[in-house]
């Protein structure tokens, strides 16, 4: 199954000769281009520095009041050309999405348009302090205003809080301003129902906000039993969190129905909005009931995921619960002017406010990027986004489906992910196995072992950013080692082979853990 | 689009092989009622790349960049001369597009950073066990309250008044869905940080005291006596640092008997950005303590061949593993700028970070001895690192502050401005100064201030 594309060209599957990786050992147990790298402080000095500062003269008078560090750190250094070849020979080791295709599902592994990099280095944007004078960052909290414009517009809600640092924080954002309303009313209740398939960070949010969690049941065809959880609604819920598209990749269709069974008992709706990209231009949560939604900037917005974050998590609020939403944001006055409302204007604007997440105002360096990856694309742009992210998933399902367990293939179109599970694999091998196997065919594996409600998960998603030539590439490998797995191809078991490490030892790491370097003792 | 790789008739194809008609039958299940006709209306169409530029370049150059003027703010975010290789290193696409290091075998550039990053903040600190970061310092603060209370099974932090208040709001407001008890101060105008009042204080139900070092005020003292008496009383220390920087011209936290030591690790390798992304930094002096650690930590291991190699561990203490039980619901670390603080200080090494902290605070005593000498300007510390407190004569600093802007000099932040409505603080002025200060940047805030403190007085 290679299809040509629209150049003609054809994927090269030319299977690796066996045993092509054992060639003869090397003095540097390094492998041509495959280079291993010492920890730095095992090739850094103290004395060494890779910046030109004037010598400490010792005898300067100082304002110190004895504390003078009279000890040395610790720290090692580099100069410039070492570590230039330090990091890059580290950077070498990585799999990345520049260098191919990541169907992390949930993870929402797009590209990262370079334009976005470009602009957040704009000096008008990089180089200024957060407390500078209001009147000398105007073009900023336009930026930020923009941005929270494009936001609400795009969910269809009234308001939103841009400060959260990252998905979770959005998500505590949102459940307290969820206690903050229910306190105002008297009672800030005592239960927030999520899903089992939920991500792990929602029952951890609503648990930190004092709520007990209780599990939704799902039908058997994986969306959310909307009767069980009708009859769950009582006084003592505070609210739902609820994923739509929900992580078996499918599109909650009775989640009005949701919303107002939740409403009418005088609860809220809570969206995490992780898989916002399946339906950013063409759908709005706001339409659908929510109350409140975190939006992954770094997912559905193209902002880098740099290894783990940083992250950007904007909650866009229904008119219920805006009220209660954290210090600062950014006002508009008429005259075109913006300021920052903090804690001073507290009383005369925000009165309900539950307070503040984090010194400053947010994520500026990923609002820039943000909003630049919105204006290229423009609402027709987002709108093919995704279209071409749904394609691009249910393609992928519907190649698989025929030989991988897809356990809600039956119960309709997926939305940006597909989900399989690992039934009927042979051996004893379990997902892991193929997914260490995908990594020696150069992909990086898919989200594994999640949801939680499916054996041996793995969730796909393919992203709108990857060709066509691309998936089917992709599709072929997957295919292949999956047969491996269900023949039980003992093989599998010792995968990866030809990545920098094999399968490491996780369980020695958390036994004895060794969490910083030591110099070797004398 | 210029992002879309597939064409229409890979979507035709695609489309023809799932067995649908149309794009649209993949979105059957979405409600009628939250059908669209169309692209999302006001808001604007697809634009070329040149176009956006110019359009972000227009709200770029309506700010003042600081390196545009002579620029004296800090407050808990500092501006350093990052070198030319941290960006080159952050931009390469093996860093910069990859994932959180779940799959370990390919992505030990990450996880090997990370281990290096964690040793020198682990060392810079003073401390045993340091995390691969949190979102930042302000979350960093209170994410140790949280783990403070969880080793001491206490209810009640007490917070240093010279702790920055953006700080103790953000400790105040996660307070008010926990049920901490919070003992918050205002900072008191004095020429040494009031210890005594703050030891006063501590009784037998705080889980941790809270203290800024160098403090709001810029003010540095020695903290022996505090974590003595907070251990007295079977409550943990957790001081906050706000300019790494600092630490390598003064003992460390650890050394002076910190038991969690958290910071905003901006300073070195990520800069100003308007408040974010930032970098929370997160260490224990004792050990035994990691299990209580919140966020991501990363371990040395082996793999099957007997090589070293690294992984992120313990994580039976997070989310995705503990769900409801789990130490924070923090899910990410600030990976990138993990990476930026890492290669900086790798460019440093100790001897750049001690040369480094001196010549910010030579500059800093140039400033403070000659900004003390403006008519109506007194300095309040006797003691400082690279930010020092400044006490006007006349109007209100916050005034001053935005005359100063006017004229182009970003001089400061006024303690009004953080502590809005407080009558006892609006007289004082923060200057922050640092290795990117020059002698005319020193001399043109002087005679700035100078002339609007007169105008004042008249």
């Amino acid at each position: 199954m290679s299809a040509p594309n629209k150049s003609g060209w054809k994927p090269q599957m030319e299977p690796a000769q066996e045993g092509m990786h054992n060639g003869p050992t090397t003095t540097t147990g390094n492998r041509a281009l495959m280079l291993e790298e010492p920890l730095l402080f095992e090739i850094g000095h103290a004395e060494t520095t890779g910046v030109d500062l004037p010598e400490v003269d010792p005898a300067a008078p100082n304002r110190l009041a004895g504390l003078e560090r009279t000890e040395p750190a610790g720290l090692v250094g580099l100069t410039e050309p070492e570590a230039i070849r330090h990091y890059t020979r580290l950077s070498r080791q990585n799999y990345g999405i520049d260098l191919g295709f990541f169907p992390l599902g949930s993870c929402t592994m797009k590209h990262n348009p370079r334009l976005n990099e470009k602009v957040a280095r704009m000096p008008g944007f990089a180089d200024i302090h957060p407390l500078a004078p209001q009147s000398t960052v105007q073009g900023a909290l336009e930026v930020i205003h923009e941005l929270g414009n494009w936001l609400c517009k795009l969910t269809g809600m009234p308001s939103v809080a841009m400060s959260p640092k990252a998905g979770a924080h959005g998500e505590l954002c949102g459940i307290l301003a969820i206690r903050a309303a229910h306190t105002a009313r008297g009672n800030p209740r005592e239960v927030v129902l999520v899903p089992e398939s939920a991500h792990g960070t929602n029952p951890a949010t609503a648990a930190f906000a004092g709520y007990k969690v209780e599990d939704i049941p799902a039908t058997p065809e994986g969306r959310v039993d909307v009767e069980a959880l009708k009859a769950r609604m009582g006084p003592d819920v505070a609210g739902v969190m609820i994923t739509n598209p929900n992580t078996c990749g499918l599109f909650e269709r009775d989640f009005r129905t949701i919303a107002d069974a939740v409403h009418e008992a005088g609860g809220y709706v809570y969206c995490d909005g992780a898989n916002f990209n399946a339906i950013v231009g063409r759908v709005r949560p706001g339409d659908l009931g929510v109350d409140a939604m975190h939006i992954n900037l770094h997912k559905t917005f193209s902002t880098p995921h740099g290894g783990g974050g940083p992250g950007s998590g904007p909650v866009v609020f229904s008119d219920a619960l805006a009220p209660f939403a954290p210090l600062p944001f950014v006002r508009r006055h008429e005259d075109g002017s913006f300021d920052l409302v903090e804690e001073e204007q507290r009383e005369t604007s925000r009165g309900q406010a539950f307070g503040r997440m984090t010194a400053f105002h947010g994520q500026m360096g990923m609002f820039t990027r943000a909003l630049t990856y919105m204006l290229s694309h423009g609402a027709d742009g987002l709108k093919q986004v995704s279209e071409d992210a749904v394609l691009n998933a249910n393609y992928i399902l519907r190649s698989l489906e025929d030989i991988l367990h897809a356990p809600f293939a039956d119960s309709g179109p997926c939305m940006h992910e597909a989900l399989f599970g690992d039934k009927d694999f042979g051996g004893g091998l379990s997902t892991i196995d193929l997914a260490k196997g995908l990594i020696d065919e150069g992909y990086h594996p898919m989200t594994v072992y999640f949801p939680l409600v499916v054996h041996g998960a793995m969730l796909v998603e393919p992203t709108e950013t990857e060709s066509k030539a691309s998936i089917d590439q992709f599709i072929t490998a997957f295919r292949s080692v999956a047969e491996r797995a269900l023949a039980g191809d003992e093989s599998l078991k010792q995968a990866p082979y030809y990545a920098p490490r094999r399968r490491l030892d996780e369980t020695a790491a958390a036994r004895k853990p060794k969490l910083k370097w030591e110099p070797a003792a004398e | 689009m210029r992002y879309l790789p597939l064409t229409d008739t890979d979507r035709t194809d695609m489309l023809e092989r799932i067995g649908a008609a149309s794009v649209d039958d993949l979105f059957v299940d979405v409600p009628a009622l939250a059908q669209l006709d169309g692209p999302i209306r006001d808001l604007p169409m697809r634009a070329s790349e040149m176009a956006v530029e110019r359009h972000m370049q227009a709200r770029a150059t309506k700010n003042l960049a600081a390196g545009d003027a002579p620029f004296f703010i800090g407050a808990g975010a500092y501006r350093h001369h990052i070198p030319a290789s941290v960006d080159t290193v952050i931009q390469r696409g093996e860093f910069l597009t990859a994932y959180t290091p779940y799959q370990p075998e390919i992505a030990q550039g990450t996880l090997q950073m990370l281990f290096e990053f964690q040793t020198q903040v682990a060392n810079l600190y003073g401390c045993a066990v340091a995390n691969a970061s949190l979102y930042d310092g302000s979350t960093a603060c209170w994410e140790a309250v949280a783990m403070a209370g969880r080793l001491t099974k206490r209810k009640r932090a007490v917070l240093s008044g010279a702790l920055h208040p953006h700080y103790s709001q953000v400790v105040k407001t996660m307070a008010q869905f926990t049920g901490d008890t919070i003992a918050d101060a205002q900072p008191s105008i004095q020429t040494e940080p009031d210890l005594e009042g703050l030891t006063a204080r501590i009784d037998d139900d705080t889980a941790c005291v809270v203290v800024q070092y160098p403090d709001i005020l810029g003010r540095i003292t020695d903290l022996s006596a505090i974590a003595d008496a907070a251990h007295a009383k079977g409550a943990l220390l957790v001081v906050v640092n706000t300019e790494p920087v600092a630490l390598g011209a003064i003992k460390s936290p650890g050394q002076m008997g910190a038991d969690i030591v958290v910071g905003e690790g901006q300073s070195i390798g990520v800069g100003l950005q308007f408040g974010g992304p930032y970098l929370g930094l997160f260490a224990v002096r004792n050990p035994k303590h990691v299990r209580q650690m919140p966020g991501r930590l990363c371990g040395e291991t082996t793999d099957a061949e007997g090589k070293r190699g690294f992984v992120l561990t313990l994580s039976t203490r997070e989310q995705h593993i503990r769900r409801e039980k789990a130490t924070s619901n923090i899910c990410t670390n600030s990976g990138l700028c993990a990476l930026a603080f890492s290669v900086h200080m790798t460019l440093l090494g100790e001897k750049g970070l001690r040369e480094l902290a001196a010549e910010n605070h030579r500059l800093a005593c140039i400033a403070a001895d000659r900004l003390a000498n403006v008519p109506g300007v007194s300095l309040l510390n006797r003691a400082f690192f690279n930010e020092f407190t400044l006490m006007l004569d006349g109007k209100p600093a916050r005034d001053i502050v935005r005359e100063l802007a006017d004229r182009g000099v970003l001089g400061g932040v006024s303690l009004g401005r953080l502590y809005p409505g407080i009558e006892a603080l609006e007289q004082a002025l923060l200057v922050a100064v640092t290795e990117t200060t020059t002698a005319e940047d020193i001399e043109t805030l002087a005679i700035e201030l100078e002339a609007l403190v007169k105008e004042a007085a008249q």
